[in-house]
């Protein structure tokens, strides 16, 4: 077990490295420094010596793969692929257009993400799974029924309705929190509440759905019979048989996101003005600052790898057949 | 001719796609067992009636894509010009929603602006007050008979609607009563839509039905123009998807070895990253390419459809991982078949059995696949629009439109109406696009299909 | 009084149509009552309809259930629960998808301790293991700590047993329980249920379309068609003089060595969908004594000397006569085979053939075994014969099937057909061709039958053109019996013994010499096993096709077959003309399979009692692969045995026979 997840961490590495040279390649080769020099300074300034400038305060005056003018180990080293891309690998992200480090601005910016993030995703697993059961015990039911046929109407509603909305009839109508803004420690409550349960509003139509797609799987199987014909009540067999069952397929979609939390909510951030990892990512879109974008593809990318090995971790833990093999 | 057919990039791969679906729908009629599934959608009711409303999308859709530019009223003898504005069919049959155009915002069936200005009176005083508009109600002369009008027109279009309803019934059944062969729920709906369109049209010609924008554009205009560009993002889409999964997933299925490690290696390195970020990476590394090449797109209409080509492009470049991923484990199942090993031992070839015995195999799942994504694009188009990714702010889509009526949110009194045209379209839209698709999964998935004739 | 009485059972789907159809029948403390019927006969349903365990979509709709003085439909549902698991126990078909995969073997039976015995706590465990070992696993102690994906088939079905046996049922109901097991593993199985129904007393429910398991086990019978008991007696009764036609065309299309010479006889059609006869007999459409009334009248329930039918042959007076007709039988065995020890020239000829598959661990995914599925087999087959190859499941038998037709590459030795060698070379396509287990996986269900038989035709450029090959293919529906007009259709319209046929032809579109058979009728229902056969003896005849026929079941074997091969664990143990080796058989194991299967002329034979589970061929046992099961191994058994003859034509591989002295 051990080989096998030492193997698939080893595995990480070339996946990384695929999304390091992709990310060179799009930002770098695609388009040209000069190109990204100009659109930055607008077309009324452009001079070459403007050019020249900019890429010289950023960097990006160095050729892109190799440096023949340079001697030694400089020949790959003093290159834009050495310095932009390949440092990223020790979280090296270098500085943003606004010349702040953008190491430094994603550890500040984390805990407010988390805040909103966690929490949501947390109090989203308990309401969708809860409600996924509901459904699943009164099963080709009226009230199951009804409980699908909500499903596919959250589900087709925007997303930015949710926030949209919310902010009017919460913060607007009823003034029960402000609109948008953030402080640290106790203050955080009353401007985190609202985008947490909008994010828990925004996908209970599709998550509860899936749930109870799996819940149904589960229960139409061959061992699910045998439990009840042991006898067991109905609630006994959904809590301890089909539930434990079926937390396989849920791990497979769960575990992986966990680290993306760190990312934050594009959406959710930066309409609720939170100072968290997703509004600098739509900051730097909006701004084009391409090396916070970078920055936040490679984060992102690690991440979701890192979810992937923490979910064949998880899988250790509820499936005895991973386990024991 | 004082007008040429002009089509647009997306245009053309619409036509594509159009003529893709036709030659489908041909194969399939032809073919009793590919029919049946369809049978089955057919019978549900709650599909027809989403079909229903997919349908009249889809028809102004295309009414919009089919573009043309008018002459210019000729100068000196000079060749025919034709004018830089881009026009389209849609544009032509609603004439008085796109042309008339009031000053700024002005709420659904408002006489007046909503914001107060300087006018003069008949005595030639400067009061300030709310301006007539210009069209929006402009053959009441009094203002109070405002609402009795629009109940009015609301009954006479309505009722018209129904009539045409009811006949259209008639000439297709030859009968009015809905009995065997006839969905009561698609009969009553028809009815319902025909009276609803038949109302807002009467009502659409003289009021803003759903007021008027920043620039006193018609926002129910704008909603209708927005559905194109849903369509186009929901379907043009797959045809960078479909490919691409198709081959690389059957392929990554059937060889094995290291065709399929290269395979799964190049879509976990895209599935690796955030698609939102993937997405506004490369959409911005685009719109650096479309602006330094601007001299190759000489209409303005011409580089905000690149845009949007090259949206779709982008999307389909990103979500065809997980379909690939899909018809990857699912060739891999049917690989081990008895009538794929049954045509190994005659020794047909490879190319012979993936075509012949593997991708009819998972057409279903590609279908369901599809019409599953068709509703997350046109959520998605709105939210990367939002971000600015989107498509270009100049094309009318439901994204730029809520990101442009966002803004007022803090006015007082509101301005709801964009937000809610937009929202309410988007809801339909996609509601029945969803429905839709439901029932598509349930006739088409055989597991599914397995418990219920097993029950 | 009985235990059970079950009177008029209805059970409906929730469109109307009725799958369990008046059903009645009673079973007393400590008798095994068995029901007998062929595949969508409405068995399974009736036992979950006992239970109230019925799936979604079909519902119980009349009758009643008396059980042990309780009226099991009149129940709450909280009472019924203490009757589940309590007084009415059930095991399943597939022991493998019955058992919870995440739950320890020891929770699973504890749960029902808690429920039935309030057993909790300490002495749980401690119950646990006397129940194991009680159904017969060894190591009872650790096993109860482990997972179902970690015991053999007959192991996880023996954990079932166990399970049930936790509430001290009065009525165990056993849903097919062997159907899933190979046939020494069954054996063992059914002698446990047998043993334990002894010692405990219970009454047992035995749900199976198997004769065999009936004569063996059961002590009255029901036998089902189409959501009806058409026949109910004890068991010398029916095995005696079946009165039914459905059940004399039962007994009539069972294959064996004594039918061998004639064509089976089978029961034309197919089982009628659900709901499609509303009146009449079920069966009058397949019966050949069918006549008017049939088809017109349902025919009542009608008891004769103590035994019931339902059948017009027996209600009317002057039908009441029984007809002394009994399946005599012809004994076929001097007309058969005169030729026996002529030599047959080898069409197809194996040296000495393995399939290996290396297993890969650890960090780098190194090559740390071989799996060999297929260890050094040598064969040979003449023209226009039948070799059977016997042999458990994983035992080798498909692998080398599909090494013959290199859809799996073999890893040594040589192939010859017809003086050719075939490994390394893809010349004989056409020579040898496949008809597969399961005919609903065989066929592309997007392919015209035209176009299925046509692929093969097309990838050999068998047939000048289009036209010929159209010819061809009539010609080829004409062979298997299949309507013309049925090259139009897709596989979805056919039943499985069309299927089947479709599949042979599919086979002998490119006119092989060779057909390699996988269990080719197992799949069936044992009146279409019956056309499947004696379409291949047809075949044969006309053609002179030979065929590698592979197989678990010994009755076809005896049937079809000239010659045998037993496999164990990737290699042949024994092999001889069909008599010599089913008659006499001399390797322990081919003595212990042969022994295992059940006879319905209930005159079985010394059981031979087999211990534990085929070993797993990624770490056989070394020398002979048998001797760890062997009732009769010796020190010698560890080295490999070479081939003994006991006959010209009957060879086989175990150190009893090779001392010379």
């Amino acid at each position: 077990m051990l080989a096998y997840l030492i193997r698939r961490i080893l595995y990480a590495v070339p996946i990384l490295i695929g999304v390091n040279l992709l990310t060179f390649a799009l930002f770098f080769v695609v388009n040209t420094p000069d190109d990204m020099a100009r659109m930055q300074l607008g077309i009324k300034r452009v001079t070459p010596e403007a050019i020249e400038k900019w890429k010289q305060q950023r960097g990006y005056d160095k050729p892109l793969l190799i440096n023949s003018a340079a001697g030694g180990t400089d020949k790959l080293t003093d290159t834009i692929f050495w310095q932009k891309s390949a440092s990223m690998f020790v979280f090296d992200f270098g500085y943003s257009d606004d010349g702040r480090s953008i190491g430094r601005e994603i550890a500040k910016r984390m805990g407010p993400s988390l805040a909103i993030a966690l929490p949501t995703f947390l109090i989203g697993l308990i309401v969708y799974v809860s409600f996924a059961l509901l459904m699943t015990m009164f099963r080709a039911t009226a009230l199951d029924m009804a409980g699908v046929a909500l499903c596919v109407l959250l589900m087709s509603i925007s997303g930015l309705f949710y926030i949209i909305g919310g902010q009017f009839v919460v913060s607007k109508l009823w003034h029960l929190v402000p609109i948008s803004g953030y402080a640290g420690g106790a203050d955080s409550f009353k401007f985190v509440v609202l985008p947490i349960l909008i994010g828990v509003a925004g996908s209970i139509g599709s998550s509860s759905r899936w749930y109870r797609t799996i819940f149904l799987e589960e229960i139409g199987k061959d061992y699910v019979r045998t439990a009840r014909a042991k006898g067991l009540s109905e609630l006994r067999v959904l809590f301890t048989h089909v539930l434990k069952n079926a937390m396989i397929p849920i791990l497979t979609g769960v575990v992986v996101v966990i680290p993306l939390l760190f990312m934050g909510s594009l959406l959710t951030e930066s309409f609720f003005g939170i100072p968290g990892l997703g509004s600098y990512t739509i900051d730097a879109i909006n701004a084009q600052d391409f090396s916070v974008v970078r920055a936040m593809v490679f984060l992102g990318s690690v991440l979701y790898i890192v979810g992937l090995i923490l979910t064949d971790i998880s899988y250790t833990v509820v499936d005895p057949r991973v386990r024991l093999q | 001719m004082n007008f040429i057919p002009f089509i647009l990039w997306s245009d053309a791969l619409v036509f594509l796609l159009l003529a893709a679906g036709g030659v489908a729908a041909w194969y399939v009629r032809r073919r009793e067992h590919l029919l049946l599934p369809w049978r089955r959608v057919a019978r549900s009711g709650v599909a027809m009636v989403s079909l229903l409303v997919l349908s009249l999308f889809l028809l102004v859709g295309f009414l919009d894509t089919l573009h043309y530019r008018s002459a210019l009223p000729q100068t000196n003898g000079s060749g025919k010009v034709y004018s830089p504005e881009v026009l389209s069919v849609f544009d032509s049959l609603v004439g008085p929603l796109r042309t008339h155009t009031e000053k700024t915002y002005s709420e659904p069936f408002a006489l007046v602006l909503y914001a107060k200005e300087s006018i003069s009176d008949a005595q030639g005083n400067i009061v300030r007050d709310y301006p007539r508009l210009q069209y929006g109600g402009a053959h009441l002369s009094d203002a109070s008979r405002r609402d009795a009008d629009v109940v009015k027109r609301a009954l006479v279009g309505g009722g018209l609607g129904l009539l045409v309803g009811l006949l259209s019934f008639y000439l297709t059944h030859g009968t009015l009563r809905c009995t065997s062969g006839c969905d009561r729920g698609v009969f009553i709906a028809t009815l319902i839509l025909t009276t609803f369109i038949g109302a807002i049209a009467n009502l659409a010609i003289v009021y803003h039905v759903l007021g008027t924008d920043k620039v006193g554009q018609d926002v129910l205009y704008l909603s209708l123009k927005s559905i194109r560009t849903g369509l186009i993002i929901g379907t043009v889409t797959t045809l960078v998807t479909l490919p691409l999964a198709l081959f690389l997933g059957v392929a990554a299925g059937y060889f094995r070895g290291w065709v399929d490690d290269i395979i799964q290696y190049i879509y976990t390195v895209l599935s690796s990253i955030p698609s939102v970020l993937l997405i506004a990476a490369m959409v911005l590394m685009m719109q650096l390419f479309i602006d330094k090449h601007a001299d190759w797109f000489d209409l303005a209409a011409l580089r905000a459809d690149a845009r949007l080509v090259v949206l779709c492009l982008i999307l389909g470049l990103t979500s065809w991982t997980g379909l690939c991923r899909l018809l990857r484990g699912e060739t891999l199942k049917l690989r081990e078949m008895e009538y794929i090993q049954a045509a190994q031992s005659f020794g047909v070839s490879s190319l012979r059995i993936l075509t012949r015995h593997i991708m009819p195999n998972v057409m279903h799942i590609i279908l369901i696949a599809l019409v599953m994504d068709f509703s997350a694009l046109v959520l998605a188009e709105a939210v990367l629009s939002y971000v600015g990714v989107g498509v270009d702010p100049s094309m009318i889509s439901f994204g730029t439109m809520i990101n442009a009526a966002r803004l007022e949110m803090g006015r007082e009194p509101m301005v709801w109406w964009a937000l809610a045209a937009a929202f309410g379209f988007m809801l339909v839209l996609v509601l029945a696009a969803n429905l839709f698709a439901d029932a598509v999964r349930d006739a088409f998935d055989p597991r599914l299909n397995g418990t219920e004739s097993k029950a | 009084m009985n235990l059970l009485k079950v009177d008029n059972l209805v059970t409906r789907l929730r469109n109307g149509a009725a799958i369990v159809d008046g059903v009645s029948f009673e079973i007393a403390a400590g008798e095994t009552f068995a029901l007998l019927g062929e595949s969508g006969c409405g068995k399974s349903m009736t036992a979950l309809s006992l239970m109230r365990l019925l799936p979604d979509g079909v519902a119980n709709a009349g009758g009643a259930v008396q059980m042990d003085g309780a009226a099991l439909f009149d129940l709450p549902e909280h009472d019924m629960r203490e009757v589940r698991g309590g007084k009415m126990a059930m095991i399943f078909q597939e022991p493998g998808l019955s058992l919870n995969p995440v739950m320890t073997v020891g929770a699973q039976i504890a749960e029902v301790l808690a429920l039935h015995q309030d057993i909790k706590g300490m002495q749980t465990n401690q119950r646990c293991i006397e129940l194991l070992a009680q159904v017969g696993i060894p190591d009872a102690a650790r096993r109860v700590h482990e997972y179902p994906f970690q015991l053999s088939g007959g192991m996880k079905q023996r954990v079932m047993i166990a399970m049930a046996l936790a509430g001290s049922p009065k009525l165990l109901i056993a849903d097919e329980p062997t159907t899933a097991l190979d046939v020494t593993i069954q054996a063992q199985v059914l002698r446990l249920l047998r043993d334990t129904q002894d010692k405990l007393g219970m009454a047992m429910l035995l749900i199976t379309h198997d004769l065999g398991v009936v004569a063996e086990n059961a002590h009255r019978v029901g036998v089902m068609y189409a959501g009806q008991i058409v026949e109910q007696a004890s068991r010398e009764q029916l095995f005696s003089r079946p009165l039914h036609p459905y059940t004399q065309k039962l007994f009539a299309a069972l294959p064996d060595a004594a039918r061998s010479g004639q064509p089976l006889s089978a029961i034309p059609g197919s089982v009628p969908p659900l709901g499609s006869i509303p009146q009449g007999c079920r069966f009058a459409p397949r019966c050949d004594q069918a006549w008017a009334l049939c088809r017109e009248q349902t025919p009542k329930w009608t008891t004769v000397d103590g035994r019931g039918v339902r059948c017009h042959l027996y209600n009317s007076a002057e039908s009441r006569v029984l007809r002394t007709e009994s399946l005599s039988r012809h004994s076929a065995l001097s007309t058969r085979d005169s030729a026996l020890g002529t030599r047959y020239s080898a069409l197809l000829q194996v040296e000495d053939l393995q399939v290996h598959f290396p297993i890969r661990k650890g960090l780098l995914q190194r090559v740390v075994g071989q799996v060999k599925a297929v260890d050094g087999v040598s064969l040979s087959l003449p023209q226009g014969r039948t070799l059977a190859l016997v042999g458990e499941s994983g035992c080798g038998k498909t692998t080398l099937g599909k090494a013959l037709l290199q859809l799996i590459p073999p890893s040594a030795g040589s192939v010859r057909f017809a003086g050719n060698e075939l490994i390394g070379t893809k010349s004989s396509r056409s020579a040898m061709q496949m008809v597969f287990q399961d005919p609903y996986a065989s066929l592309n269900p997007k392919m015209r039958v035209a176009e299925i038989l046509e692929e093969g035709m097309t990838a050999l450029n068998i047939g000048a053109d289009s036209e010929t090959r159209q010819a061809h293919i009539d010609g080829l529906l004409d062979k298997v019996g299949l309507a013309r007009d049925s090259k139009w259709r897709y596989p979805h319209e056919f039943s499985g013994g069309q299927r089947q046929r479709i599949a042979i032809a599919r086979a002998l579109a490119v006119s092989p010499q060779l057909l390699i058979c996988d269990e080719p009728t197992s799949a069936l229902d044992v009146s279409v096993q019956a056309q499947i056969l004696n379409l291949l003896k047809a075949l044969q005849r006309e053609l002179g096709l030979s065929y590698l026929f592979i197989t678990h079941n010994l009755a076809v074997v005896e049937y079809l077959a000239h010659e045998v091969c037993v496999m164990y664990l990737g290699r042949i143990v024994e092999r001889g003309m069909t008599e010599e080796v089913l008659r006499s058989p001399k390797h322990p194991y081919t003595q212990a399979l042969l022994s295992a299967v059940p006879r319905i002329d209930g005159a079985g034979r010394e059981y031979v009692k087999l211990e534990g589970d085929m070993p797993s061929p990624a770490n056989p046992p070394s020398g002979c692969h048998f001797a760890p099961r062997c009732p009769k191994r010796m020190a010698e058994c560890t080295a490999y045995p070479v081939e003994a003859e006991i006959s010209a034509t009957h060879v086989v591989r175990c150190h009893l026979y090779d001392r010379r002295d």
